[in-house]
């Protein structure tokens, strides 16, 4: 039997409402402002109707092909770092001790990368990567690879992926870390006395018990990726050429070099539109993921 | 009257704003005059009417989207109209 809501708690929000309209409702009107207009600075705006959204969505014109490359470029990177990240997250994860000082060690050992700000993150990785002074870059030449991160776009593209990689996949290894010391021993009695083998513990008791945090590490490290910014930022600043340019770079490329607000304000439109789309997916799956196993329990 | 020039108003973003906005105040009258059940439709996720307008709201933004990439900015209406059908579908069958 379904049972009716009462929805009057939610006044209860309205500070927060209040915050968050001056902080994000407001500026985002704004966007949805500037992107129907041109303006040449001073406060000018000029009526553009849907123009900059039609340049915006048609491939053959230049805003369209920059945004379009750089759409499924941002689309590659997170799909390359998921594909890396959460296997290996969750190898890592079945790897580390669960009891004993080892613990410990390990946990903060792995909580280190995260504590890293970005730009310092970019800032090491752009000096290590380095052929004449990084060492990473030294000894991947000096055994013969030609390796130049500023100027081979694949060369780029695998340093700014390991470098997320050794960023992130920290965190999707702790979250995976804490689904699995949330399995009660008993569990694993019942799969020895059936004899499972290693492979059937991991597919019928761990990765199902994983599955909440591993959808939560997946959407952190999708958003994440999708919306990555610094990192490449320092360390190719897009390039070379615009091999490594993601959205979130070419909007401040469009909006803050070229000061082009209404082509800006409609790329923004459409990214947060996708982010939208996209979390929204997520989060419904999520939560119907333990709404159904409440059901099963129940 | 504060300057609101860095805004750049203009009438037509004021309407699309006044809309969302009168939707929502519709919303929360409904909320609270007429208590509501979650319901699961077609998508098999159980959803509130405030749901269905979230996903009407997007999935019209993407109609529109939609239309603009693959006919361009003429007879835009016709996307408008689309949405209307498709947000209609949605508090029907979601």
């Amino acid at each position: 039997m379904n049972k009716t809501l009462n929805h009057k708690a939610w006044f209860l929000v309205l500070p927060v409402f209040a915050l968050v309209a001056f902080s994000a409702v407001v500026p985002l009107m704004t966007v949805v402002n500037y992107s129907v207009q041109d303006t040449f600075g001073n406060n000018q705006f000029f009526w553009n109707g849907v123009g900059w959204f039609a340049e915006l969505l048609d491939p053959s014109r230049e805003l369209g092909g920059r945004f379009f490359d750089a759409l499924w470029r941002t689309l590659l990177f997170s799909a390359i770092i998921l594909a890396i990240e959460i296997p290996l997250g969750i190898a890592v994860a079945l790897a580390m001790p669960r009891e004993g000082w080892t613990v410990a060690l390990c946990l903060v050992l792995m909580a280190l990368p995260l504590l890293i700000p970005w730009n310092v993150v970019g800032t090491i990785w752009q000096v290590f990567a380095r052929g004449d002074i990084g060492l990473l870059g030294w000894v991947v030449n000096h055994l013969g690879i030609d390796y130049n991160y500023t100027g081979h776009s694949l060369d780029a593209w695998v340093t700014i992926i390991v470098m997320d990689v050794w960023h992130w996949t920290s965190l999707v290894a702790l979250l995976c870390y804490a689904g699995l010391k949330s399995i009660p021993d008993a569990y694993y009695q019942a799969a020895r006395i059936d004899g499972a083998s290693r492979w059937a513990v991991f597919r019928t008791i761990q990765l199902p018990k994983m599955r909440r945090v591993l959808l939560i590490a997946v959407l952190l490290r999708f958003m994440d990726s999708f919306m990555i910014y610094t990192e490449p930022f320092v360390l190719t600043g897009g390039g070379p050429g615009n091999a490594t340019t993601f959205l979130s770079i070419d909007l401040v490329k469009l909006a803050l070099g070229q000061f082009d607000l209404g082509k800006a304000a409609a790329m923004s439109i459409v990214y947060n539109l996708i982010i939208l789309a996209i979390c929204w997916v997520f989060y419904t799956v999520m939560t119907n993921v333990d709404a159904d196993r409440e059901r099963v329990e129940a | 009257m504060p300057d609101l020039a860095w805004m750049a108003w203009t009438w037509q973003t004021g309407l699309f704003f006044a809309g969302i906005a009168s939707l929502l105040l519709v919303m929360t009258v409904l909320a609270v005059a007429r208590p509501e059940a979650e319901r699961v439709g077609v998508l098999r996720i159980p959803t509130t009417r405030g749901d269905r307008l979230f996903i009407s709201l997007l999935g019209a933004a993407f109609i529109h989207l939609a239309w603009l990439g693959f006919f361009g900015p003429e007879q835009l209406w016709w996307a408008f109209g689309l949405s209307l059908v498709y947000a209609a579908a949605v508090f029907r069958f979601v």
